[in-house]
């Protein structure tokens, strides 16, 4: 199978294991990934409070290209999914301002997440774990941009999404109900306003330590980061040391496929994770 | 006599916000629904319900320079659960993007500092290059650098971005696309005081 892959900047920087460990495991489930060729930035959270047409237009580049390579297209990030969504309803729904870049609207567009949880995918999975994380207790953490606004994402389950959930459990770890999976963790308020990404990001990190869980899992560079982070600070501010692992939901994907790099992914996180996984037998 | 101040109420705003925003803050019958579930309302000035109604009040200067419209996370929950249909999240971005244009004094000015600051990289590589972006930003906001050493957050700061450096997560040298034109013919289009 092969798609087109829209990585986004962050998976070259702050989320460069997000980035490896997917092209890792899509590797292994015999899925290329043709990068978009010359992408570009598609804006985030910056362009669309900045002139909508310049946030239509920086992610319609990106879906033009997509068009012409005849592929469906796969994004990683959260954020960058929900803009190009945004972009490909503006285009379909005709809506003001027009804009030059040719696109017709043609490509599906998918989150990471939803597309390797798609049923062929998932029986591909089934009959490749490896290594199952028997013992791991987690939490799934969607985040804002996946699933809002459904009428942009056509997120079905928007409140209370499960596919990660599913894949998890799926893999072998137990995952734990919890009220927080679609909260936000403070987006890109990361530099602006950090007070207000560690009292979000914080309230997510305990939350999930009340749920039971030992560790939380992402499926968005934003939300890692600000949850990988930002635990100093929470330290700081709650006068006790905090120690929470974050994965990417393709680093533990990865681990249970049997993949011998996912060493060198979880060894670049602020908050070490191996220890946690070692402690279970599963490093 | 004259009171002390005077509140001007801009009577054709509420046409002019629905105009630009394509959206109807006509439509809302203060519920309060969008403020109930926003993440933010503990470090807002208005909330959300508030900055509707005083649209439609005509109370453009107090929205324009409010926190608020800049604390917004954009995290969309008001817009999916308003049950009217409104686009909260859009407003806000128009009044953003209005504040900017009108020049007034910006109600929280390191988040719109921090957008042009990362739009100025798009504009000039074509991509996000974080430490050009996080240097900008620090250059802009410097005259916060005081009570940054005092909170401890510079410390922290610097510790997470030289940890970063060292895993290769912080590039020194920024990609660039090829076609750069593409991107510059989209901020050509921009007026002045809009965007980077």
């Amino acid at each position: 199978m092969k798609v087109s892959y829209y990585p986004g900047c962050s998976l070259h920087s702050t989320g460069l294991e997000y980035g490896e460990s997917t092209e890792e495991v899509c590797q292994i489930l015999d899925i290329e990934l043709e990068e978009l060729k010359d992408w570009n930035c598609c804006g985030a959270g910056s362009a669309h409070c900045t002139d909508e047409r310049l946030a239509i237009e920086l992610a319609t580049r990106n879906l033009s290209t997509a068009e012409e390579a005849g592929l469906d297209l796969v994004i990683p990030c959260a954020a960058c999914f929900q803009r190009f969504k945004v972009a490909e309803k503006h285009i379909i729904e005709e809506k003001k301002p027009v804009i030059d870049t040719p696109y017709r609207g043609k490509v599906p567009v998918k989150h990471l997440l939803d597309f390797l949880s798609e049923e062929n995918i998932i029986e591909t999975i089934k009959g490749k774990v490896e290594k199952p994380l028997t013992g791991l207790k987690a939490v799934c953490y969607y985040g804002c941009l996946i699933t809002r606004p459904p009428d942009v994402t056509d997120a079905k389950k928007y409140d209370n999404p499960e596919n990660m959930d599913d894949l998890l459990t799926l893999l072998g770890a137990e995952t734990y109900s919890w009220s927080y999976k679609t909260d936000c963790c403070g987006g890109s308020l990361m530099l602006s306003r950090p007070d207000i990404v560690t009292a979000l990001s914080g309230k997510l990190i305990q939350k999930a330590e009340e749920a039971g869980a030992d560790c939380v899992v992402t499926a968005c560079p934003l939300c890692q980061a600000n949850l990988d982070t930002k635990q100093g600070m929470m330290s700081k501010i709650w006068g006790r040391k905090v120690h929470f692992p974050t994965f990417y939901f393709t680093e533990l994907l990865g681990l249970a496929l049997g993949s011998p790099k996912a060493d060198s992914w979880l060894k670049k996180h602020i908050i070490d994770p191996r220890d946690l996984l070692k402690s279970k037998g599963l490093l | 006599m004259q009171p002390e101040s005077l509140i001007t109420p801009a009577h054709d705003w509420l046409t002019e916000v629905n105009l630009s925003s394509g959206e109807s803050a006509s439509s809302c019958y203060q519920c309060k629904t969008c403020s109930s579930g926003c993440p933010v309302t503990f470090a807002m000035d208005i909330l959300p319900h508030q900055i509707i109604h005083m649209i439609r009040m005509g109370l453009k200067d107090e929205v324009l320079k409010s926190a608020s419209i800049w604390i917004c996370a954009s995290c969309e929950t008001c817009t999916t659960r308003c049950p009217n249909d409104i686009d909260v999240a859009k407003i806000i971005d128009t009044m953003r993007m209005t504040a900017r244009k009108s020049g007034v004094k910006l109600g929280e000015k390191r988040a719109a500092i921090f957008h042009s600051s990362v739009l100025q990289s798009v504009k000039t590589t074509g991509k996000l290059y974080e430490l050009g972006m996080i240097g900008l930003f620090m250059l802009r906001t410097s005259g916060d650098l005081i009570s940054n050493i005092k909170s401890g957050a510079l410390m922290e700061d610097l510790k997470v971005g030289m940890k970063l450096f060292r895993h290769g997560k912080l590039k020194l040298i920024p990609k660039f696309i090829k076609r750069r034109k593409d991107i510059k013919k989209y901020f050509k289009k921009l007026k002045r005081g809009e965007g980077a």
